[in-house]
């Protein structure tokens, strides 16, 4: 064989001899005959894995879901608890109790003059609704009368010479209880040309005091709905 | 033949000390390569048993052969079927065959040259 061959097959060889080489040296991990043998199997376990693996993450969202859920439900509960505890003060469920003024009104003790229409001395309905409308003005945020709740849905009306309060009849002398602040409870009754200046005027006796701590009942009228009904909200 | 030999033997040390690897994505081309090399290189051996070997013949056999297999190693990825397969298969049958010649070459001579060194014809 001439020169050139050798050198040619020489050059083949090493190339060959290279290629070999670096096939060995790649083979562990990508390539071999175990592999190939095993690839069906490693496969069908590859899609079992991935179905169970599946499974386990529709499991997880599930359960995810769940969780969340429950901490929303939980926190809505508390919310809830605490907006009730609010409502229930506002709504006069609750007894409650803290600083106020007590009013006290009777009917005039003045003797009546000929003439003079007895009915100016006497507490009507309409004082009663002043004065409760005045110390809710003046920021009471639960008032009684006569150990009724003023709630909502509390009348306070004549009713022959009675006056009903949540359809309780009531008789002077009038035991009216506020709670808030007691000093601007006082200011807005003593108000100069206010409620206690106008019914003194009618000689209405008129006992006005500041409380530490008074108690009031809580609502113990009926409490069913027969007509209203709740209009729902569209949801967001 | 040393020089075959020393030719291989050096390509595997630079393969084996070269400090990069084949790419994952190349390893399968290359192997199909290699058993073109070696089917190639076997066709070599049986033709300068036959006395036929030319060195043109030889190297475009290589080089072609190699490149024809990785070349279906391609396709066959294109196409997503395994077409190497085939490339195995056909190269793998040759592998075979020129053995088979080479074994029937190298018998034929060392039982000519028995039977010549014992019978003295």
């Amino acid at each position: 064989m001439r020169r050139g061959t050798h050198v040619a097959l020489t050059i083949i060889f090493a190339l060959f001899g290279f290629m070999l080489a670096m096939q060995f040296r790649s083979r562990p991990e990508v390539t071999g005959p175990l592999q190939y043998q095993r690839s069906e199997e490693l496969a069908i376990l590859l899609k079992r894995t991935e179905e169970e693996r599946d499974k386990l993450r529709e499991e997880v969202s599930v359960l995810r879901d769940q969780l969340a859920d429950t901490k929303s439900v939980e926190d809505q509960v508390r919310g809830l608890q605490e907006e009730l505890a609010k409502t229930m003060i506002l709504a006069g469920m609750t007894e409650v109790r803290g600083p106020g003024i007590s009013l006290i009104l009777s009917d005039s003790t003045a003797p009546s003059q000929v003439g003079q229409d007895p009915n100016l001395f006497v507490v009507h309905d309409k004082d009663l609704l002043e004065v409760v409308n005045e110390v809710f003005a003046a920021g009471a945020e639960a008032v009684s009368v006569n150990g009724q709740r003023i709630v909502a849905t509390t009348e306070i009306t004549c009713a022959g010479n009675v006056i009903m309060i949540n359809g309780v009849r009531q008789a002077p002398p009038f035991k009216i209880l506020a709670i808030g602040d007691p000093a601007t409870l006082e200011g807005g009754l003593k108000m100069r040309g206010g409620l206690i200046d106008n019914l003194t005027f009618w000689k209405l006796e008129v006992k006005l005091n500041t409380e530490e701590d008074i108690t009031i009942p809580a609502y113990a009228g009926p409490l069913s709905f027969k007509y209203a009904k709740p209009v729902k909200k569209e949801a967001k | 033949m040393w020089y075959l030999l020393a030719g291989l033997l050096a390509g595997v040390l630079v393969g084996l000390n070269l400090p990069w690897k084949v790419p994952a994505i190349l390893a399968r081309y290359m192997a199909v390569g290699i058993l073109a090399g070696v089917d190639t290189s076997l066709g070599g051996l049986r033709a300068s048993l036959e006395g036929e070997f030319d060195i043109v013949i030889f190297a475009t056999g290589f080089f072609g052969n190699v490149l024809l297999s990785a070349g279906f190693v391609y396709v066959g990825d294109m196409l997503g079927i395994e077409l190497y397969l085939a490339a195995v298969v056909a190269l793998g049958v040759r592998v075979f065959n020129n053995m088979g010649r080479i074994r029937r070459l190298l018998l034929r001579d060392a039982s000519s040259g028995k039977e010549g060194a014992s019978q003295g014809k």
